[in-house]
């Protein structure tokens, strides 16, 4: 059997000589810093739920029908009648949520040890690019299994690019190819979907991953591998404190991987709506332009940015102001290498001031994600008595947490191009905690 | 390493799960208590449905074929019992009652019923069906709490009895409100046998909204427990290759 196998291998080689040497540099030559912590499972994560997500597509592709009178049908036939189409379909949605659950964790790692700054900015600006493609990709996923939700859903953010002055009413017509999300909306979508975003997306991927290995993995401490000293068993040039990727990194992740995955199945296998948070319960009404559905609101994964269009009121006889102010807080993201320019990267090492602000952002964002899904409709009553009035509240509340969140990036500004950081002493090689 | 992280992972998921299970909760109806893994409520609750509901409501997305094999029932059973349209076996559940005439004796076609428990919650069936009250300002005579002036009879009067509400006090010039419902004439079962019979339809609402949930649930602790037995093993291979980094 092993014979087979390198006479297989000799023949490539023979055959495609470069192939070796590019699988030695990204694996089992590719040196990481050997202090990553949990924060860095997220990454493979999001690759193997890339994977998931493609696979199981594909597989319900072959049974779906991306038209509105067949659409809810076929996924109900999928759902009973096709052999193991319930687990595939849980897999996808499951996934999705996963999805944004690993990246939401993977890019906040980014921003606590500051893996955005020098020399890694392109490898973020990619991984902006792909949050923003997989925003859409979600989207337009979330449309196709044409519930009610779904509908009204698409409706609602379809109509945001309405508030744009003069063109918006056309931009909605074309975006849709109708005045109401349609049959052909969903045959756009679908095209979209399962064939334009997700090539995108692998091109992407490729490319973040390109990046990375141009300049090497930040890690927990924030300090350079390759500026440390040089030689390790395995290289006499390469980093003292970088370990191969394969096996180390390979074997550490399978860790990562089985535990995610373990989680991932209880909810598969259990609680595949999770309360209607993954799958929610006005999506199993077949979409109907008649009948509005008591709260129209976006998956949990959208809802902070929602929130930021709803907190933001109209002026000037426009409401573009809050479709603005979330495309302004997606791009502020891209520009976090350009607007934190402090030395020290990780927040191990920074200043309080920064660790302070970064708190209150999280707080922030999860505080907005909470008025985006509805939560604070019931929070709200409960802890400030019945008779309050929820939406005055929910703007006093939400406008603040817009406030903070854009307050971010304007105090790091200030706090690092002004030179007001207080920074520790960052150790001159990476530290391990074992 | 990992040992250091499981606390604040246990409290991630625990305040995850926490959060989901009290915002599932919703306005506060009844607990329906019913029990997917109890078959034998399943198939009363079939026989319940197929008594009462089907003249008026389909399950479109249901196949005799597939509560026979389900529900442990044969296909006999099945058809002689519970399939009044002369469909075949693998026919799925249609009432015969034309949606046009349904418009036009209720006001409002009945719904499908196929995903009634994923659209509303196990709670809000059961508790609709419980909550009937005689209502003489309705033209159908009846009227319903959870669903104020539902178009549907009430097709169960002759087991649980005739309900009258019980009205709040109002304040002048507001209209008073339900406040409760009271068994005016019972019906032929007692209440608690009346609640086993509601639980039962429940259950094979249930049921009939995801078929796949009695599948799920028996496959789901073997994965489950493999993906944990995997992780550990990864773990050791772990350990065992990361003996040599300091
Ligand atoms: C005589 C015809 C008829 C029969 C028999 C009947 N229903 Fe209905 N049902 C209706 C009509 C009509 C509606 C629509 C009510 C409305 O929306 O106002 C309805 C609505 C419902 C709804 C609420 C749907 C929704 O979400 O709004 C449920 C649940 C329901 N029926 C369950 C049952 C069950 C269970 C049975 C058997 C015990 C049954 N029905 C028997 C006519 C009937
Ligand atoms: C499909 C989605 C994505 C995949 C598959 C992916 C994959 C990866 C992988 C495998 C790594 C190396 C392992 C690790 O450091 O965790 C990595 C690193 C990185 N990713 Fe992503 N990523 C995705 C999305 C994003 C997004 C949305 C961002 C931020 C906007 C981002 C920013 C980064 C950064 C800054 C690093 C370097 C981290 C460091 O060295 O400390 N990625 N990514």
């Amino acid at each position: 059997m092993a014979n087979v196998f390198s006479t297989i291998g000799d023949w490539v080689t023979e055959r495609a000589p470069g192939l070796m040497p590019v699988y030695r540099k990204h694996m089992t030559e590719y040196y990481a810093p050997k202090n990553f912590n949990l924060w860095y499972y997220f990454g493979s994560l999001a690759l193997l739920v890339l994977v998931n997500q493609i696979v199981t597509g594909i597989f319900l592709t072959m049974n779906y029908d991306p038209s509105a009178t067949g659409a809810f049908d076929s996924v109900q036939y999928i759902m009973r009648d096709v052999e193991w189409g319930w687990l595939i379909r849980y897999m996808h949605s499951t996934g999705a949520s996963l999805f944004f659950v690993v990246v939401y964790l993977h890019m906040f790692r980014g921003v606590m040890y500051g893996s955005y700054k020098q020399p890694r900015e392109l490898v973020w600006l990619l991984g902006m690019l792909i949050f923003l493609v997989l925003m859409a990709e979600a989207f337009m996923g979330y449309v196709l299994p044409w519930g009610n939700m779904s509908f009204w859903g698409a409706k609602v953010i379809v109509s945001l690019f309405g508030t744009i002055p003069v063109i918006g009413k056309d931009l909605v017509e074309w975006i849709m190819g109708d005045f109401l999300p349609a049959d052909a909306t969903l045959n756009r979508f679908f095209a979209l979907h399962v064939i334009a975003l997700p090539l995108v997306l692998l091109l992407l991927v490729v490319l973040h991953l390109a990046a990375l290995h141009e300049v090497g993995s930040n890690n927990p401490d924030g300090v350079d591998v390759k500026h440390g000293p040089k030689g390790n068993r395995w290289d006499a040039l390469k980093p003292a404190d970088g370990i191969p990727f394969h096996p180390y990194y390979t074997v550490k992740d399978l860790v990562g991987v089985g535990l995610f995955l373990a989680i991932a199945a209880f909810i598969i296998f259990f609680q595949p709506t999770l309360g209607g948070w993954f799958l929610e319960h006005d999506n199993s009404i077949a979409a109907n332009n008649l009948v509005t559905p008591a709260q129209i609101k976006p998956v949990w994964y959208f809802t902070p940015f929602y929130a930021i269009v709803r907190m933001i009121p109209s002026a000037l006889g426009t409401a573009v102001w809050g479709v603005l102010g979330m495309f302004g807080s997606i791009a502020l993201l891209f520009a976090l290498p350009w607007i934190d320019v402090g030395k020290v990267k990780s927040i191990r090492y920074r200043g309080t001031g920064y660790k302070a602000a970064l708190t209150l952002f999280v707080l922030a964002f999860l505080g907005l994600a909470m008025i985006g899904t509805d939560m604070t409709d019931e929070l709200f009553p409960k802890l400030f008595g019945q008779d309050i009035d929820i939406t005055a509240w929910d703007n006093n509340f939400g406008r603040v947490l817009v406030l903070i969140y854009f307050g971010f990036f304007v105090f790091l500004w200030l706090y690092t191009h002004l030179g007001w950081e207080k920074t520790k002493p960052v150790p001159e090689r990476v530290t391990t905690h074992d | 390493m990992i040992k250091r992280y499981i606390p604040s992972f246990a409290l991630a998921l625990g305040l995850l799960l926490g959060t989901t299970a009290a915002m599932a909760e919703g306005p506060e109806l009844a607990s329906a208590g019913n029990n997917l893994r109890d078959t034998a409520s399943l198939q009363r609750g079939a026989h319940l449905f197929f008594n009462y509901c089907v003249g008026c409501h389909s399950l479109k997305y249901m196949r005799y074929q597939r509560i026979a094999d389900d529900l442990g029932l044969t296909e006999d059973d099945v058809m002689n019992n519970f399939n009044f349209t002369g469909g075949k076996i693998g026919d799925p559940v249609i009432s015969h009652m034309p949606p046009e005439d349904a418009q036009k004796f209720f006001g409002k076609a009945p719904p499908d019923l196929s995903l009634e428990v994923s659209a509303k919650g196990a709670d809000w069936v059961n508790a609709y069906l419980n909550s009937f009250y005689l209502d003489p300002k309705s033209q159908i005579g009846w009227n319903n709490l959870v669903l104020p002036n539902a178009a549907m009879p009430f097709p169960l009067w002759e087991l649980q009895g005739e309900q009258v509400p019980v009205m709040a006090a109002a304040k002048p010039g507001d209209d008073p409100q339900v406040a409760s419902l009271k068994l005016l004439h019972p019906g032929r079962l007692t209440p608690e046998q009346y609640q086993q019979t509601t639980r039962d339809l429940t259950n094979f609402l249930e049921y009939v909204s995801e078929p796949a949930a009695l599948q799920r649930r028996h496959y789901g602790i073997w994965v489950v427990l493999f993906l944990l037995a995997f992780t550990f093993l990864a773990y050791l291979l772990k350990k065992e290759y990361w003996k040599d980094v300091h």
